[in-house]
């Protein structure tokens, strides 16, 4: 019935507050082995999905497998294969680093436990530091930790809440390395991020906006289906002309970076003429590369439109 | 797979909760230090030998036996006399107003009926609202008072002393007639110190995973409900028996209550009990939003406790509905069976009765903790 090569394969997942719908009939189909990336502004309803998908919530609607087991039902057998980190850090700050490592190691049964955790220690390079209170380490320290307490019990899917989030770029490439690495050895990676050059290192993306699944597919298929178009303008005074672009017919959206514009749009054509009839000195103007940066901005411009209309109209 | 309940992982629950109850300097400070503060609070109350109470005596005779009498009692250390001038009216508002414990009237034929070998009456009116405090000092003026007055009786006044007392005693406990003795307080205050502290500590247990964010972790594990209550009740009930031991340490040692029953029976039925204010404990963790909340119904639960549970009151003087109320109450129950251990000596079958009711209140408990405990975070 299901695709055994799916590590996540649910339909029409829904989660309601009272009125309020966060996440909205949202359905993702993850490969085993695959990294999985999720984007989306901050409230899109991420962190809800990812906690119906480990049995913390409970769907209003929607169905599906998790591991090949079913989400409503055996909840128990997807949490003893999953590992999940939470955004928030969420291990005992008054346990020492071991303690938290062995209590974890414990409670998924893990066998020849003092051998394991006293090799993610060293993996960790903490086995100096493992008497010392969790609540007295360091942002970073406390992510490193988070993960390989997550990965203690070898699960065959990880769900990662912003794992990212705070850490120094040398740590965070270290963190990529060991993701590539798990991927590579069959592990299925499913990780939230704001981060742009992340979000590359990613297999595939989905978008999330306002509990709407707004694209998903490959970095490069986000940027095909998107149907934008971008051309670069550079020089100097270049930052003070995004108003006047934004005006310009077929211009969908500005963005900066730095000395150089991003102007993008869907109707090429247009745009391009708009374009080369400003001709402005010393402003230099060329197609470039649509990146997923402008591609998550249009799609969130848009859906802020949809979900704002009433505002606007106003 | 996931079996219904995992031994190994109900271990990493308990372990995981000693390790942290041993880092929580002042939980633990409280643990230990709540029986202990208490036990010096009511250390007063249930002094086996107050002195010095506050005592007015109407001495209407002129003779020299009333005013040995007034001396001997003086010099006990019992009663300090003050005042005493003044209308026998005046001298009983003293002991309206509290200023006085104690008042001994001593009519003005004291002496002399005393010499015709007649046995007058002195009349010593107790204030014994704090029966605890009075009772001990009326059952040493009884003694003292004859031999103060029968040291007198000597040369041809020897024939007056008889096998009984030269003269009558009599005493009015004014305001608590029915004096509840002081044995009742320390076994007593084991059943208050087990609830105030093992409520409160316990309703905290869950409610803090859930404020601190690690409810979130713990719910992702395979952990199940069970384990999780079980674990974090188990490192508790060795709390409560520490305490226990203490409180029994200092009633022997401290105000040497007798200790009739065995001492093992107490620890199994405690067992219960203890368990049962856990398990109260956890139920309000399960319901409450914050740590706040869960203290405020940890103290809703202990005034219904101590006022109903006959530690403060008189059981048999309460209204039916107060009494209906306290015998749903596991401190009710655990009162009696203390007391009839320790103080009667009762075996298991005196025991059974009041132990199936704290067994039933334990299990529709846990029963409705287990069931209010969220698997998930809805
Ligand atoms: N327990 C809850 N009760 C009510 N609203 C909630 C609750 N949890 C999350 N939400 C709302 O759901 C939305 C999505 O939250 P979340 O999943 O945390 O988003 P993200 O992780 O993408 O930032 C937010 O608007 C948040 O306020
Ligand atoms: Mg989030």
């Amino acid at each position: 019935m299901t695709d055994a090569g799916l590590a996540i394969d649910v339909e029409g997942i829904t989660k309601r507050y009272g009125s309020h719908t966060v996440v909205n009939r949202v359905g993702l189909q993850v490969r085993r082995g695959e990294i999985y990336g999720f984007l989306g502004p901050n409230g899109s309803g991420k962190t809800t999905f990812l906690r119906m998908l480990c049995g913390l919530l409970t769907p209003d609607a929607g169905s599906g497998r998790c591991l090949g087991y079913d989400l409503l039902r055996e909840a128990g057998r997807i949490k003893s294969r999953v590992g999940y980190m939470t955004q928030k850090f969420s291990h005992y700050e008054d346990l020492s680093i071991e303690e938290n490592l062995d209590f974890i190691a414990r409670v998924y049964g893990v066998a020849d436990r003092p051998a394991v955790v006293r090799r993610c220690l060293e993996q960790l390079g903490l086995t100096d530091r493992r008497k010392q209170l969790a609540g007295e380490l360091s942002g970073g320290w406390k992510q490193r930790l988070a993960l390989a307490a997550s990965l203690l019990h070898n699960p065959e899917l990880l769900l990662l809440d912003e794992p990212t989030a705070g850490v120094d770029p040398k740590a965070r490439r270290d963190f990529w390395e060991e993701v590539h690495r798990l991927a590579a050895g069959g592990i299925t990676v499913l990780l939230t991020t704001h981060y742009m050059d992340e979000a590359e290192r990613c297999h595939r993306l989905a978008y999330l906006a306002y509990g709407d699944l707004l694209a998903s597919g490959t970095p490069a298929e986000l940027v095909r289906t998107s149907g934008l178009r971008t051309w670069r303008v550079e020089g100097t005074g270049a930052a003070a002309l995004v108003s006047r672009l934004r005006q310009l017919p077929g211009a969908n959206q500005v963005v900066p970076f730095g000395n150089v514009l991003h102007v993008s749009g869907t109707d090429a054509a247009r745009l391009e003429a708009s374009l080369t009839g400003l001709n402005l000195a010393g402003l230099h103007v060329a197609p470039a590369e649509t990146g997923l940066e402008d591609v998550f901005i249009h799609l969130m411009e848009r859906s802020r439109d949809n979900f704002g209309g009433k505002e606007r109209a106003s | 797979m996931t079996s219904p309940f995992s031994l190994s992982r109900f271990w990493a629950m308990v372990l995981k909760e000693f390790v942290q109850m041993r880092r929580d300097r002042l939980t633990f400070g409280m643990m230990v230090g709540i029986p202990l503060l208490q036990l010096i609070l009511f250390g007063f109350a249930i002094n086996s030998d107050p002195k010095h109470l506050p005592a007015a005596v109407v001495n209407a005779d002129p003779g020299p036996f009333s005013r040995n009498l007034v001396s001997g009692l003086q010099n006990s250390g019992y009663f300090d006399i003050r005042g005493g001038g003044g209308t026998p009216a005046q001298v009983r508002r003293l002991l309206d107003l509290g200023q006085v414990q104690f008042v001994l009237s001593i009519p003005s034929d004291f002496s002399s009926r005393l010499l015709r070998g007649e046995r007058p009456e002195v009349l010593l009116e107790a204030d014994a609202t704090d029966p605890a405090a009075t009772g001990n000092a009326i059952a040493a003026l009884q003694q003292l008072a004859e031999i103060a007055v029968a040291r007198d009786l000597t040369g041809p006044l020897s024939r007056l002393r008889r096998d009984e007392p030269p003269f009558e005693l009599r005493i009015h406990r004014c305001y608590n007639p029915e004096a509840v003795t002081q044995y009742n307080i320390v076994p007593g205050l084991m059943g208050v110190v087990l609830t105030m502290t093992l409520v409160i500590i316990t309703a905290l247990a869950i409610t803090r995973e859930r404020e601190r964010g690690t409810m979130e972790n713990l719910l992702a594990t395979p952990l199940r409900p069970a384990e999780v209550m079980l674990g974090k009740i188990v490192p508790y009930i060795l709390v409560g028996y520490v305490q226990i031991s203490l409180i029994l340490v200092a009633a022997r040692y401290l105000f040497d209550v007798p200790l009739l029953g065995s001492l093992m029976l107490l620890y199994a039925v405690s067992l219960v009990f203890i368990a049962a204010n856990l398990a109260v404990g956890l139920t309000f963790s399960t319901l409450a939003r914050n740590q706040l909340q869960a203290v405020q119904m940890a103290f809703f639960f202990f005034l219904p406790s101590i006022l109903l549970s006959g530690f403060m009151f008189p059981f048999r003087g309460m209204p039916g509905w107060a009494q209906g109320v306290g015998e749903v109450l596991p401190l009710t129950h655990f009162l009696r069976l203390v007391r009839g251990i320790l103080l009667k000596g009762n075996g298991p079958a005196e025991c059974l009765p009041h132990l199936w009711p704290i067994t039933l209140f334990l299990a529709v408990m846990l029963a409705v903790g287990l069931k209010r405990y969220r698997k998930t975070l809805d």
